[in-house]
């Protein structure tokens, strides 16, 4: 069991958790992911590391509450206690060596984006960060983002907050007034990463995406979170998730992504029925 | 008393379950024999002095003696015999393939067939669980430490064996359940997972201590855990790890599984229950690709998950498969068809990507290969269509890169499997020993578990010799 120090909801779909896990805590790294399970019977839900603190031993997780799983998750506060909570998985991201980036986060994305940024910051890159959201409702890590970028720019689909339009808008803006990046790295929808990578591709900048695929264990035995990379089936639990956005199928892995989708719906209205038998 | 024997060339049968009964059920499918059949199965060994049965055994367990103590009815004493070569014998009795191991020695079996060790070896094994009231002895520690990677059939076996001799033992599993296949893999109705849980304490009663969620090479290192943690000696016993594909066109594509997956799915994470909150798909028509225990394993999966028609797609014919015969059987009688000499050459999709057949081509047997089996070849123009929305890829596992690309001087060949000096396991690194799938790449549970054996016995000659 691992227990649940912190709890705060991000907004209102989005919840950040802090969680007593000193081994991994010790080994974390920005890119790598964790498995969580919320109790006994629940699925293993992937999540990315948002952030860790090895003399506290506690890593911080960042979701979304989509399915079943993730609403069953968001049920525990803190005080209680997850049932599994398993890590480091997959390769750290490579970020020593950068000179300047343009991190580029969508939705919750942006909260693995951060730990990214902030890692850039540290390493003493100048960091260029572009955040969207669909509406102002739905921002997170603002202020987080601002500490640690040299420039920002807020996003929002329906214009309620920052500017009007996409991530890949303000992308491009930033290139065309002459920002030369070594590299871009995009973490969000699959749909956002595919555009901002061919976006990219059209101005010959090295780009990294993480991908999330649905997967079970996470060290490379079931095989379900393969993609395919630049003509090879690669396994983003163990190749991963980091990848060259330029090689990545991104419409086979939006068509993998919805292979559960019926019965994600199903357990999503499950849970949600179970949770109001609970209130009544 | 002399033993009246039982010269019926035939074995015992073994009842089990209806087979259009089970096909719908999770249910064990073997339902045992009981003591009358146990005793009257006994008394057809013929005691061989040379006990050519205990040389197929990859855990050496003396057999005839064994089996004398069920003919006289004293089912403890032959629980016994067989503790103190296995720690898993109701597991074995039921997974091990006994037709190529003890009974394909087994001199009765030249004019008829063999005596039914194994099903006599789970009866035995079944009567200890249940009528046994004796608690574990807990070994007197002898102050030296050992740490196990992965808590599957090799790593639980030697986990017993140096527990016994006083060690205290330590089993990192990287999964949330300790068992390995025989949790993730093996499935219910073949092995009960209460059994396998069974087992599992008692190696808890007796001081091992079993460390679930630590992924080895991720959240420690070989290196770390002979440092800082102070363990002496390590086994490594990680299993086979990543599913391989075919490389045919349309593997991506939603209803296309590997078997390690689709039986996950099902098996650690329950999907076969009604109330489970793993997804997975409920298929009408699925192909099986490959001819092993797993694929059998995931076949019957299948048509217990619904399935009106379950295709086990095979690219040599039904001599050649390599699964365990009993398996084989199981699976026609349960209606899974079998297509042999047949292979497949590509998946196919429809607008959503989701599977709706798979482009087969049928192939006959050439020469001999390497491996001593007749090559299949292709067959000209000979592809068709299979009609099927489901595809299940179980074509064997390649190792996994984690810790051999954490541990320094760990030497591996070619394939990935880890290097060890012969039968005892030792690897490259001191103190550090491989055995099962990590190192043969996957093969069987027993053999898994004789290597377990030999580790143990080798990592307490090394550590008795170190002082």
């Amino acid at each position: 069991m691992y227990k649940i120090v912190e709890k705060t909801p991000l907004n209102p779909t989005v919840t950040k958790m802090v969680i007593e896990a000193p081994l991994v805590a010790k080994k974390a790294q920005a890119g790598q992911f964790i498995i969580v399970r919320a109790k006994d019977d629940s699925e293993r839900i992937p999540l990315t590391v948002a952030d860790y603190d090895r003399e506290a031993g506690t890593v911080t997780i960042i979701f979304q509450i989509v399915g079943g799983g993730t609403m069953e998750l968001n049920t525990l506060n803190a005080g209680e206690s997850v049932h599994d909570f398993v890590g480091p998985l997959g390769k750290p991201s490579h970020l020593d060596g950068l000179k300047k980036v343009a991190v580029v986060g969508g939705g919750v994305g942006c909260a693995i984006a951060y730990p990214t940024a902030k890692r850039l910051h540290e390493l003493g890159a100048e960091v260029h960060s572009i955040v969207g959201f669909r509406n102002k409702d739905l921002v997170i890590l603002e202020k987080e983002f601002e500490a640690v970028s040299n420039k920002m720019v807020l996003m929002t689909d329906d214009g309620s907050y920052g500017q009007k339009g996409l991530v890949t808008n303000a992308l491009e803006a930033l290139i065309q007034e002459g920002n030369q990046y070594d590299e871009v790295i995009a973490i969000g929808p699959l749909i956002m990463m595919k555009f901002v990578a061919q976006l990219t591709k059209k101005y010959n900048i090295k780009t990294t995406v993480s991908m999330n695929p649905i997967m079970i264990d996470g060290t490379g035995m079931c095989g379900g979170c393969r993609l395919t990379v630049g003509g090879e089936t690669k396994f983003a639990c163990v190749d991963g998730p980091d990848f060259d956005g330029h090689l990545v199928d991104f419409d086979e892995a939006m068509h993998r992504g919805t292979m559960y989708k019926d019965f994600e719906a199903h357990a999503r209205e499950a849970s949600c029925n179970l949770l109001n038998k609970e209130v009544e | 008393m002399a033993i009246q024997r039982n010269m019926d060339p035939k074995k015992c049968p073994m009842p089990n379950q209806d087979p259009m009964v089970r096909n719908k059920n999770f249910d064990e499918v073997a339902l045992g024999y009981t003591p009358e059949m146990a005793v009257s199965e006994a008394k057809r060994c013929l005691g061989c002095p040379k006990k050519p049965c205990q040389s197929g055994c990859p855990v050496g367990i003396d057999i005839p003696a064994f089996i004398a103590k069920v003919a006289e009815e004293d089912f403890e004493g032959a629980y016994q015999i067989l503790s103190a070569s296995s720690a898993l014998p109701a597991v074995c009795g039921r997974v091990c393939p006994q037709e190529t191991q003890c009974e394909g020695k087994c001199v009765r079996g030249v004019k008829g067939e063999s005596v039914g060790i194994g099903r006599l070896e789970r009866f035995v094994a079944d009567w200890h669980r249940e009528h046994s009231t004796e608690s574990i002895q807990k070994p007197t520690p002898n102050g030296h430490k050992v740490a196990i990677i992965g808590a599957g059939p090799s790593g639980l076996t030697a986990a017993g064996d140096l527990a016994k001799l006083g060690y205290s033992v330590t089993i990192y599993e990287a999964l949330h359940l300790a068992g390995g296949v025989l949790v993730y893999g093996i499935p219910e109705f073949r092995l009960p997972k209460a059994i396998v849980q069974k087992e599992i304490d008692g190696l808890k009663e007796m001081g091992v201590s079993i460390e679930t969620n630590m992924v080895i090479g991720k959240v420690l290192t070989i290196d770390e855990l002979m440092g800082e943690y102070g363990f002496e000696a390590v086994y490594v016993a990680s299993g086979a790890g990543l599913p391989r594909f075919m490389g045919i066109p349309g593997e991506s594509l939603k209803g296309v599984y590997s078997a390690n997956e689709y039986l996950t799915r099902i098996n650690l994470m329950k999907a076969y229950k009604k109330d489970s909150k793993t997804p997975i798909m409920h298929s009408k028509k699925v192909a099986v690709v490959g001819g092993g225990n797993v694929a059998m394993d995931a076949a019957r999966c299948a048509k217990r998950m619904g399935a009106e028609e379950v295709y086990i797609v095979y690219r040599r014919g039904m001599e050649e498969l390599p699964a365990r015969k009993e398996e084989i059987e199981h699976a026609e009688e349960e209606g899974i068809i079998f297509k042999t000499l047949t292979n497949p050459v590509e998946v196919l999709g429809d607008a959503d990507g989701m599977v709706c057949g798979m482009k087969c081509i049928e192939m006959e047997l050439g020469e001999p290969d390497d491996s001593g089996r007749r090559r299949p070849i292709e067959k000209p123009n000979s592809e068709f269509v299979l009609d099927v929305d489901t595809m299940i890829m179980s074509i064997g596992t390649s190792p996994n890169p984690l810790i051999r690309s954490t541990t320094p001087g760990l030497e591996t060949n070619r394939h990935g499997c880890i290097v060890t000096n012969g039968d005892d396991g030792l690897t490259s690194r001191e103190g550090v020993y491989a055995g099962g799938d990590a190192v043969t790449g996957a093969a069987t549970v027993i053999l898994a578990m004789g290597a377990g054996k030999h580790a143990a016995k080798a990592i307490d000659e090394y550590i008795k010799n170190k002082k």
